[in-house]
């Protein structure tokens, strides 16, 4: 800097700086979370037939939260009936611009308490209060809003055809983002004049009952919406329900295969979100900064539990060192920990279960040959954690390249042009998203054209809008839910 | 001398300098990671050591046509002591004037720590003849800089001639001898990421020491997302040829806590190595008051009054 560094006496000693971040945690305090949960039915909270409860777990400490009801067979008989009585008993035949009422009332109260479903999502689930509180919550407002405007509008939605309501609809949802495909599933459904049997994960519920708690403030009529807790007989006990009109399922592909071969003949209509094993392709000409950060969130945004994550990264070739290198770079920056403080960028695994079946997966990347990397992190004692992890030379023979792994596990493989990039992109039985990274904009029309994937990003990734309609291609399910397209699997076209 | 625009990397790629790559820019991906680290929060602990680190990297500037030699004396007087009543709190990185003061100023830092740091170059259009130009560079550093903070040539830069620019760069840098040498990009004018992302390789790989946001005098200064995209192409640089450059950041940085989120960008994307005055510099008029302020409320545990503070 200059020579003039003579020591000067009434200069206070300095020393090396480096970032320290605070821990910053979120207050629990919005939360009053009682011990023991019933079933919400007929538009109250009742004990389940058999009276069994068990616990559910807040990842991030591995303790118990509170006990919820697990609904039997009986319990699932008495919430179709109170939805099929809500139907015929008046819902079915409101105005839509009545329907629209409560949708928007919901979605006001969801905002309103805004805080408590975040903090709530994050005790239960483990992801980091920033992606509840920013995501998570805002857009699950977000969907009710966007469907409360469709409610009255449905005579236009479709030219020509009028929209009829289906009647009642099982609707089962997974525990990665709880109270968003609560609302993916719910404010569809009830926009387009149908009633309601919902079923959350066995392992995320409380937000879903917190919800019951928001519709019963909303005064939606007894019945419209039922939330039954429980385990997978649960569900299962739910969609083979004969009284049944309507089957939405977002899950594994495993289960989402079950459930199409009960529902096939029985003429429920069905619509599913399964897994994915998305590409994200990043051509030479990128912008490679933000490709870094775009990979990131593509893999390690909610831990990588996401059913479009872009679990395979696909490198052109040329420029794969100084990709990779830039990656591992950041991920050294990334804060795995408590998922309610703040700074945190990965929180916890959603369960043991998750956990393990991660780590089996990326012993079997280490077994086949690839190459990990995973930076140097603390990860807390208690509760599940998985640091983020990194693949290279990966095979699109692997294991990790080809299963859903549901997990911040990255495999990067590498392609030399546009033509070999769409076909090792679409060399898996998923299609559910896909990501192009290029500065050249026909490239990227090319490229989604080709893609055989029902959301293609370009230069960004895990964007989601409750106006773009999600869904996926061949085992990544059918249907679609977002938009005009999100009310068609919710509809019978009547000319 | 290289051709500026050969491309030295592969075909469809992007350009280069001198053979240094130059990555395009996703302004949509830029501000949305730049606002997330702005969102970071502080440990208490570690915030009395960023307040110091922010008076440390700070150049104390005054650039105003009516400086006199009373106001450079009251300013060094400042930039070796920051507050009479703490000696605890460490001397700024250096202070800033015009060519014409630049003695004064070094008599008045003789024998501290606090370097002297000069605009010349035909500040702030850097329009003037380039004869003129280098001649004010050197007449700057006989006078004593040692530091000297010119402007790029947007003329030539906005107009295609890359190579002009990067010359006057080079000649600059000549000229400064063994001064160090900021190149303010005035990225205010730029038009796009992408185009401060080009201007930062040309200047770095012309031989600037530092890359410096703005001079101050237009309205649009440094940004969280300018920062970012700047200190990323530093990044690029360094993992490219091996050079480390330093950042400056100037102009609108009135307040301790923007200070804290330009160092969180720096040390989250550059690491903690560029948290030194060697790498990173604050250019700011005002900022120092509120940084004093804030370090006062953390050692006594309630704010002061203005008044205690000194206005220079």
């Amino acid at each position: 800097m200059t020579d003039r560094s003579s020591p000067d006496r009434e200069v206070a000693p300095v020393g090396e700086f480096t970032l320290d971040y605070a821990p910053a945690p979120e207050s629990t305090a919005p939360v009053r979370l009682a011990s023991q949960h019933g079933l919400y039915v007929g538009g109250e909270m009742v004990e389940p037939a058999a009276g069994r409860l068990v616990p559910t777990i807040n990842p991030a400490t591995g303790e118990a939260l509170a006990e919820v009801s697990v609904a039997d067979a009986a319990d699932v008989d008495r919430a179709v009936a109170a939805a099929r009585a809500a139907w015929e008993g008046g819902w079915r035949d409101l105005p839509g611009a009545e329907r629209a009422k409560y949708l928007y009332r919901v979605a006001r109260l969801l905002q309103e308490r805004a805080r408590e479903f975040a903090v709530l999502e994050t005790m239960d689930g483990g992801k980091p209060i920033r992606e509840s509180r920013d995501l998570d919550i805002p857009l699950a407002a977000a969907h009710f809003f966007h469907y409360a405007g469709w409610a009255d509008k449905l005579d236009y939605a479709f030219s020509g055809r009028r929209a009829a309501p289906l009647g009642v609809a099982a609707q089962v949802i997974p525990w990665n983002f709880p109270l968003l495909m609560a609302a993916w599933k719910l404010a569809p459904a009830l926009a387009c004049g149908n009633t309601v049997v919902l079923k959350p994960a066995p392992t995320t519920p409380l937000t879903a009952l917190l919800l019951a708690e928001v519709l019963r403030d909303a005064e939606l009529p007894p019945g419209v919406v039922n939330i039954i807790t429980g385990d997978d007989a649960t569900g299962a006990a739910l969609v083979s329900h004969p009284g049944v009109d309507k089957v939405a399922f977002t899950g594994s592909t495993e289960v989402g295969r079950a459930i199409g071969a009960d529902v096939a003949g029985t003429g429920k209509r069905l619509t599913l979100e399964l897994g994915g094993k998305a590409a994200n392709i990043v051509f030479e000409d990128a912008a490679l900064d933000q490709v870094t950060e775009g990979i990131v969130n593509g893999i390690y945004f909610n831990g990588g539990q996401v059913c479009c994550a872009g679990s395979r990264l696909l490198v052109q070739e040329t420029v794969v060192d100084t990709v990779v290198g830039k990656l591992q770079r950041r991920m050294d920056t990334l804060r795995v920990g408590d998922p309610l403080d703040k700074n945190t960028d990965i929180g916890a695994i959603n369960s043991q279960a998750q956990l393990a079946r991660i780590a089996e997966l990326v012993a079997s990347g280490v077994a086949e040959g690839a190459e990990l990397y995973t930076p140097q992190c603390v990860l807390p004692e208690r509760g599940f954690f998985h640091p983020p992890a990194l693949f290279t030379k990966v095979s699109t023979a692997h294991r990790i390249a080809q299963e859903e792994i549901f997990g911040p596990v990255l495999s990067v493989l590498t392609f030399r042009t546009a033509e070999e990039a769409v076909a090792k992109a679409n060399n898996t039985p998923y299609g559910l998203s896909a990501g192009i990274w290029t500065e050249k904009g026909s490239r990227i029309l090319w490229m989604a054209d080709r893609m055989q994937a029902g959301v293609v990003w370009a230069n960004t990734f895990n964007r989601f809008d409750p106006a773009s309609p999600f869904g996926g291609y061949r085992e990544s399910g059918h249907g679609r839910e977002g938009g005009r397209a999100g009310l068609l699997p919710y509809v019978e076209l009547v000319v | 001398m290289t051709d500026l625009l050969a491309v030295d990397s592969p075909v469809g790629a992007a350009d280069a300098v001198a053979g240094v790559r130059i990555t395009p820019v996703d302004a949509v991906g830029l501000e949305q990671r730049a606002a997330l680290l702005c969102a970071r929060s502080i440990k208490a602990s570690s915030k009395g050591a960023a307040l110091d680190l922010a008076i440390r990297v700070m150049d104390l500037t005054t650039l105003e046509g009516a400086d006199t030699p009373g106001r450079v004396h009251a300013l060094c007087a400042r930039a070796r002591r920051p507050d009479a009543a703490d000696w605890s709190v460490p001397s700024v990185a250096a202070v800033c004037v015009y060519p014409e003061l630049v003695s004064v100023a070094a008599e008045a830092l003789a024998d501290s720590p606090v370097a002297v740091a000069s605009v010349a170059g035909g500040f702030p259009a850097g329009l003037a003849p380039l004869e003129a130009r280098l001649a004010e560079v050197s007449w700057a550093v006989a006078a004593g800089a040692d530091e000297v903070d010119i402007v790029l040539n947007r003329s030539a830069f906005l107009s295609g001639r890359y190579q002009r620019a990067y010359d006057e760069i080079a000649a600059a840098k000549q000229a400064c001898g063994s001064a160090h040498l900021k190149v303010i990009l005035e990225t205010g004018e730029l038009g796009s990421y992408d185009q401060i992302r080009r201007a930062s390789m040309l200047a770095m790989v012309a031989g600037a020491d530092f890359i410096k946001t703005s001079t101050g005098k237009i309205s649009t200064s440094a940004t969280p997302a300018t920062a970012l995209c700047m200190a990323e192409a530093i990044r690029d640089m360094a993992e490219q040829t091996g050079r480390a450059v330093g950042l400056k950041l100037a102009g609108g940085i009135r307040t301790a806590k923007q200070a804290w989120h330009y160092l969180v960008i720096v040390g989250e994307t550059l690491g903690s190595g560029w948290l030194t005055p060697e790498r990173f510099r604050l250019g700011a008029s005002s900022l120092l008051n509120d940084v004093l302020m804030q370090r006062a409320k953390l050692r006594d545990g309630r704010y002061q009054r203005r008044e205690d503070f000194s206005v220079d």
